[in-house]
């Protein structure tokens, strides 16, 4: 297909101003699960796509932790060669359905756009949205690539975004890949933690669809470190990518958590996601609190107080120690949150759950605090101030202050070198101190974004690409001495 | 898919069902649960291997019909298959290595001891059973136990065994000595009862902790518990653990979180079984909240 008009003018894509992105209203989404942002129009996608200046050294490709081509999906895009735009892009990106929605484009590629200099930036997030929504309504117009089979067996573990990416990319090289999932169903993050009016679970299901047909075998219900070992996959994969995420919940460790009413964010949006809690058909109960209270100021944190909303909390307040500017969650996170009716209440910190005779929830008691000078991560740090202390009445407290690292693999694989924090050492290609085995995603760097652990998923499937080329196969290694073990995995 | 290759009904209301699950067969050990999901839309819950057989590839669950998910359980029948079940998860037992055991089961506990004294067995411990239920019909495995060695069954009203709780038994058995350790597995209370009885004793005491959780694997600290003051996970510290530092009175507490919903479930089940209408589960959950 090819463009009618003259292109325009550097000028005229100048006077284009940056479209919104249409979203549902407020008062009506917080009281659904359906999706808050509704993706552009094609009148709207096309015109977004005619601000690109096709910078000849894009820094906003730079800026993208996966390397997007954008330039280049862009000018496709606005050409009307849509299958072109969706190759070209899910050929860099394996997940870009999930990123579209949840990266954080205005710190990564839209923060360092040339327009974004004077005047606002390419809104390169709803366009990739655009895209590759247009790609699961259209898979029969699509390149489909069939790689030479190269022979090798690769298992990932973990099927959330680091994992779900590696396995892409190593069946994109030819590779057989197997991905296991403690989980009855894939998705890591992606499906228990990230609510459906941010993320629709179909639209995972369709990310995850598209890899089972370029050849990815998914294993549920495998926990590695107890329903197989790390050295037994060792023995019958040429390479293994450690991706099972940073999983524990961190509490407050103050009087009163364990009271019934109180939840970490995890099993909050597990019950809410995963298992379904918020359907009416679904068997898993979750607590339906009036006034609810979640202590963190991240992502997760702003994923939970607005499920409490859409669960009929009348009152759904956030807490964080710190000020609105330290708010670690997306800024379109909290906008989206207060225009929803979410509370904030800043630079307050919780000193005890308070409960009833019966064990319930009955608020959460509080000290204001100010801020000192800056810590060791260059946050101001927060000091309570004397006789502050008050108590916010409250059914029910989601703590969202963070997870660290599931010791359940590293302890079963002693020869794993982790730190002192239990995360996975990697070298700078990303292997660990067993040969041929390698993590990326939380495992690794702690809790941070979905991106982040993408582009560990595909800096690790080209190393592994590359130790694999200088590596033999496991089917020219001496059999393991006694009985012949039980082929994992289909 | 884990189709289910026997069944058999052990008292009114527990059923044990043997699962087709090779790998778990193979490499559970006694004190380790799978997490078991019915198909879509059901809930995980934690169930003990009561059993192995790794040649036949099978895993028995003895299950206690409380809620609408393990009624849903027991109520497939062989040939039926179960969509998800995972692990081994949990920390398998502590055992001992010589001397004399005593093994307390109460109810559908009775099923997560027999493994234990099995396994006890095996390595030449001498095991003493002793068993408990309401009445006759609620005392379970008591023939398998006895292939370990000596059983004393009880029963609270006295139609079977020795008449009592589990807990007089077991306190003669510590009067005659000789106990190096006890596993007691049952309801809270029994359990707390147990440990009480052992402490002044300085019998090493073990208890298997039943709490709710969802993923089994450490993620979502719902089956947190307190023992000696400090917060733990049922499902990776446990779900064994001394039972003369568990906090039984917290853990009974959070048991009873979802007590209002699963009535509400298991009334919305019987109501769709006859035809009826029942209000809606989130109205009655509120309602008796």
């Amino acid at each position: 297909m090819t463009e009618q008009r003259p292109p325009l003018t550097p000028k005229e894509r100048m006077g284009i101003d940056r479209v919104a992105m249409p979203e549902q209203d407020p008062d009506l989404r917080a009281t659904n699960f359906r999706e808050v942002n509704l993706g552009l129009t094609y009148q709207l996608a096309m015109l977004e796509a005619e601000r690109c200046l096709q910078c000849p050294k894009p820094y906003c490709v730079d800026g993208c932790p996966v390397r997007v081509n954008i330039p280049r999906f862009i000018r496709l895009l606005r050409e009307g060669d849509l299958p072109g735009a969706a190759d070209s892009l899910l050929d860099d990106n394996a997940l870009p359905c999930v990123t579209g929605r949840v990266c954080p484009q205005e710190s990564q590629c839209e923060g360092v756009c040339l327009r974004g200099k004077k005047g606002k930036s390419v809104a390169i997030g709803a366009l990739e949205r655009y895209v590759a929504d247009w790609a699961q309504g259209h898979t029969g117009e699509l390149a489909h690539a069939t790689p030479a089979r190269s022979g090798r067996r690769v298992a990932v573990v973990g099927s959330g975004p680091a994992g779900l990416t590696a396995a892409g990319e190593l069946a994109k090289r030819g590779h057989d890949v197997t991905i296991f999932e403690a989980f009855h169903a894939p998705g890591g993050v992606l499906i228990y933690g990230i609510p459906e009016f941010r993320l629709p679970k179909d639209i995972v299901q369709a990310e995850v669809d598209r890899l089972v047909e370029a050849g990815v075998r998914i294993e549920p219900n495998a926990i590695i470190g107890k329903t197989f070992t790390l050295p037994e996959l060792r023995d019958q994969f040429d390479a293994i990518f450690l991706a099972v995420g940073a999983g524990l919940p961190v509490f407050m460790n103050v009087p009163g958590e364990n009271l019934k009413g109180v939840y970490s964010a995890n099993e909050y949006l597990t019950r809410v996601n995963l298992m379904g809690a918020w359907t009416a058909d679904a068997d898993t109960p979750v607590l339906r609190g009036q006034r609810v209270v979640v202590v963190g100021g991240g992502n997760v944190a702003m994923d939970a107080v607005r499920t409490a909303r859409r669960l009929g909390a009348d009152e759904a307040r956030i807490v964080y120690r710190r000020g609105r500017d330290e708010l670690p969650a997306r800024a379109e996170e909290v906008h989206h949150a207060e225009q929803e009716g979410v509370v904030f209440d800043l630079l307050v910190a919780p000193i005890a759950v308070d409960g009833d005779g019966a064990g319930w929830v009955t608020g959460l008691r509080c000290v204001r605090m100010e801020l000192g000078e800056p810590d060791e991560s260059g946050r101001r740090r927060p000091m309570s101030v004397a006789g502050s202390e008050f108590t916010i009445p409250c059914d029910m407290v989601v703590v969202a202050i963070g997870t660290r690292s599931n010791p359940l693999l590293t302890t079963t694989a002693p020869e794993l070198e982790v730190n002192e924090w239990g995360y996975i050492v990697v070298d700078e290609n990303g292997m660990t101190s067993m040969p041929g085995v390698f993590a990326g995603g939380d495992i690794v760097r702690g809790a941070a974004t979905v991106i982040l652990a993408m582009g560990d998923g595909k800096r690790s499937a080209a190393a592994i690409d590359a130790w694999l080329r200088g590596d033999p196969p496991v089917s020219d290694r001496a059999e393991p001495a006694g009985e012949v073990p039980v082929r994992i995995g289909a | 898919m884990h189709p289910i290759v026997a069944k058999n009904q052990l008292s009114p209301n527990v059923t044990r069902l043997v699962v087709s699950a090779p790998r778990i067969a193979a490499i559970r050990r006694p004190g380790q649960f799978v997490m078991v999901r019915l198909g879509p839309g059901a809930e995980r819950i934690p169930l003990t291997i009561a059993d192995a057989d790794a040649e036949a590839g099978t895993i028995s669950l003895v299950v206690q019909s409380v809620g609408k998910s393990t009624a849903d359980l027991v109520e497939l029948g062989v040939g039926d298959a179960i969509q998800d079940v995972a692990g081994p998860l949990g920390r398998p037992t502590d055992l001992l290595e010589s001397g004399h055991a005593v093994c307390v089961g109460g109810g559908v506990g009775t099923a997560v001891i027999l493994p234990i004294a099995q396994e006890l067995d095996r390595r030449g411990v001498a095991v003493t059973s002793i068993i408990g239920g309401r009445s006759r019909e609620w005392v379970i495995l008591e023939d398998q136990l006895a292939a370990t060695g000596e059983v004393v069954a009880c029963t609270d009203d006295g139609s079977y065994g020795r008449p009592g709780f589990v807990t007089e038994a077991l306190r003669d058995a510590l009067d005659t000595g000789g106990v190096d350790a006890v596993y007691a597995v049952g309801p809270v209370p029994m359990m707390r009862a147990v440990s009480e009885l052992t402490r002044p004793y300085g019998v090493p005491t073990t208890v298997s902790l039943n709490a709710i959780m969802v993923d089994g694997t450490g993620m979502c600290g719902g089956c947190r518990v307190s023992i000696a003051g400090e917060s733990r996970y049922a499902c990776v510290d446990g779900p064994e653990f001394d039972g003369h530092l568990v906090d039984f009175a917290g853990l009974a507490d959070r048991l009873n979180t979802y007590r209002s919903f699963e009535q509400a479930a298991m009334a919305r089940r019987e109501a769709c079984r006859i035809g009826g209408r029942v209000e809606p589960v989130e109205e009655a959950a509120a309602a008796s909240r």
